[in-house]
């Protein structure tokens, strides 16, 4: 008798096929897993020190000499604080160790005197200690990034100024705290007052006016070509050129912008109304793919029973066919939104790289958006801009998350069996 | 042309682009009565059905030709607006497609679109009687709120009655309207039929002789796009004219 169930070496063969495929698979996403946490995790190792800023606190002296308690707006308060610090280091006689105290403490220096003294009028007079936020080489120093091993011409910091942070320290006149201003600052040139509050502004304004033009823009070329175009050589020529338009690289509609929007209609430079219009030429065709797509998805028997009800081609389209479809239009727009947040080069274009320290809120005042912030800062000579970039990297991450789990919400809520 | 018959068909061609489904149907179907439209596969029972409320309108290809009238007037007259026809002629699919919304919301949206009723108190009482008269009130009226595509197949299709019948039409037309249910649901749907004929003119396309000759009058029998025979249902079935229905209710065509 002939065994029927035992496996031949033709079964084995295909069973041993099965297997390596899932290996295969596994394998792939294994690999993506890994370039993901490699990324992810390299930039925020990277950028999680831009979080935290160093605050260094220094004695200054508010008499009478200083500032004139009749009108203490006009007192020169740079000069005070530079003052404090030649008394701290009585060492720094020369030109050029006077100059490396001062560049312990930040550009601002003078800025946040000034604040410290509106905040608290009752300090003129006396002496007070004030907390000072400390430059980009101190907060490198302070936070262990510089290493104190190399030969000093190889650092940015010298043994000098080293020896005045460690004396500071000692002191316990040092202290790190949460960079709360780099949420609250726009762009600076000095690393450690910049921040990403403009870019946040800008990116946030522009796609809320990309949003407003290609959404309903998009969602009715997609319900007239899918539900009501008659299906003719021309129709297909509008699907072909739209599908063509989705591939079309974004910096030939930073180019369209450039010339239509703001050399041919005269809209402002830089701002998040023509950065909006530039990216929803760019995500438009997304979302009309997409909603055609989920439009063509929802079952003909739907639409049949609205039309036999007597509903008209309107209604059985909006009452029934468009609420079903929206869970896979809302998918299409957030793809879409998400890549116009990303886009850099349309942009650079329509002259949104701009150095924007000023936060935007109103569309037509000059902004940047946050890849271009990053694109800058980048490009920025300071070493501490690294970690910025990064950081700034993690703001943009955030952004996205955030918005994918808004539509994910919003999906959750519309979507419907049948 | 009969006295009673609200429907009358002369001369009904229709091309789905060359090819010709129907070839020159005349057929009268009388007020509160079920007609049943019978015949193999492809023979055209259904097109012809679609041809009544023109949802043949709706294949790009479809082209009707000749003359249906329901109570005398022309549909198919340039002046004639679909949506009011459609309105009048309701239509029950072969497969149960409730709207994925609530039960209440099903029933009440042909009311809502037609403005047949004012205000949530009449839309209650037009939503109530329509459902009992599917028969699904008893089995339903806790529920209103919950989606109808919750219910069983069967009870899915009496859904679609009383949506359809929510209306107030004159003809309600149903395209095998059982073929997708079990014969327990079946039977409750033809059940139903013969009380609806009080009410509603009915025109059932079915695959089933049994069914067309429980539930109907009268009995048309299409075979290859043409109209091959029609009478009172029991003569059909009894003693036919013509040899192909002769043939078809014998089982040796179809």
């Amino acid at each position: 008798m002939t065994d029927l169930i035992s496996p031949s070496s033709q079964l084995k063969g295909r069973k041993s096929a099965e297997t390596r495929f899932q290996w295969y698979g596994r394998g792939a996403i294994f690999v993506s897993l890994l370039f993901l946490v490699v990324m992810v995790g390299s930039i925020l190792t990277k950028g999680v020190g831009a979080f935290g800023t160093t605050n260094v606190a220094i004695e200054v002296d508010l008499g009478p000499d200083a500032i004139d308690p009749a009108n203490p707006a006009d007192a020169r308060f740079e000069k005070i604080v530079k003052d404090a610090l030649k008394t701290q280091f009585p060492e720094a006689k020369k030109r050029k160790d006077r100059r490396m105290i001062y560049g312990l403490l930040s550009n601002d220096m003078g800025f946040e005197l000034e604040r410290f003294v509106e905040a608290n009028p009752e300090a003129i007079g006396g002496t007070a200690t004030v907390w000072f936020r400390a430059s980009d080489d101190f907060d490198a120093v302070a936070k262990g990034a510089v290493d104190r091993s190399l030969p000093e011409d190889e650092r940015r910091m010298s043994d000098k100024e080293i020896a005045w942070i460690d004396q500071l320290t000692e002191q316990g006149a040092v202290e790190r705290t949460f960079n709360w201003s780099f949420f609250t600052n726009g762009d600076s040139r000095e690393p450690e007052l910049a921040g990403i509050l403009s870019a946040l502004m800008g990116s946030a304004l522009t796609l809320l006016v990309c949003f407003c033009i290609s959404f309903p823009v998009a969602i009715l070329a997609a319900i007239y070509l899918e539900e009501f175009a008659p299906k003719n050589r021309f129709s297909d020529l509008i699907e072909v050129n739209i599908n063509n338009l989705a591939a079309v690289p974004s910096i030939v509609f930073g180019l369209l912008g450039l010339s239509m929007f703001l050399n041919t209609f005269g809209m402002p430079r830089s701002s998040p109304l023509v950065g909006g219009l530039v990216l929803s030429l760019m995500t438009l065709p997304t979302i009309i793919i997409a909603a055609r797509a989920s439009l063509r998805a929802v079952p003909p028997s739907i639409r049949e029973a609205a039309l036999g009800m007597g509903a008209s081609p309107v209604q059985a389209t909006f009452h029934h066919v468009a609420p079903l479809a929206l869970p896979g239009i809302l998918t299409g727009t957030i793809v879409g939104m998400a890549q116009a947040l990303g886009e850099t080069a349309p942009l650079l274009m329509i002259g949104m790289v701009a150095f924007i320290v000023d936060v935007p809120d109103s569309i037509l005042e000059p902004a940047t958006a946050l890849p271009v912030q990053i694109f800058l800062w980048a490009d920025a000579p300071e070493r501490a801009f690294v970690e910025k970039t990064s950081a700034a990297i993690i703001v943009l991450l955030l952004f996205l998350v955030t918005m994918n789990i808004i539509a994910i919400l919003l999906r959750r809520k519309f979507e419907k069996r049948f | 042309m009969s006295k009673t018959a609200i429907i009358t068909a002369k001369d009904v061609d229709v091309f789905y682009g060359d090819k010709q489904a129907l070839d020159k149907i005349a057929l009268d179907i009388p007020e509160y009565k079920v007609t049943s439209l019978i015949g193999p596969s492809g023979c055209g029972k259904s097109t012809f059905l679609r041809c009544i409320n023109r949802m043949n309108d709706l294949v790009p290809i479809a082209r009707v030709e000749g003359d249906i009238r329901i109570a005398g007037q022309d549909i198919y007259a340039p002046e004639v607006d679909v949506v009011a026809l459609r309105a009048q002629v309701g239509m029950v699919f072969q497969k149960p497609n409730p709207f994925p919304k609530s039960i209440y919301e099903n029933v009440a949206y042909g009311p809502k679109i037609h403005g047949l009723a004012k205000g949530k108190t009449e839309m209650d009482e037009l939503v109530q009687w329509a459902l009992e008269k599917a028969g699904l009130w008893n089995e339903v009226k806790d529920r209103l709120d919950q989606p109808g595509t919750g219910l069983s197949g069967g009870q899915q299709q009496r859904l679609c009655i009383a949506r359809t019948i929510a209306v107030k039409p004159k003809v309600v037309l149903m395209d095998e309207p059982c073929s997708a249910l079990d014969p327990i649901a079946t039977a409750i749907i033809e059940e139903l039929i013969d009380e609806l004929r009080q009410n509603f003119t009915i025109v059932i396309v079915t695959h089933s002789m049994q069914q067309a000759a429980r539930v109907s009058q009268r009995t048309a029998f299409f075979h290859l796009g043409t109209l091959v025979e029609t009478g009172p249902t029991k003569n059909i079935f009894t003693s036919p004219e013509d040899e192909r229905t002769q043939n078809y209710i014998t089982g040796r065509i179809g």
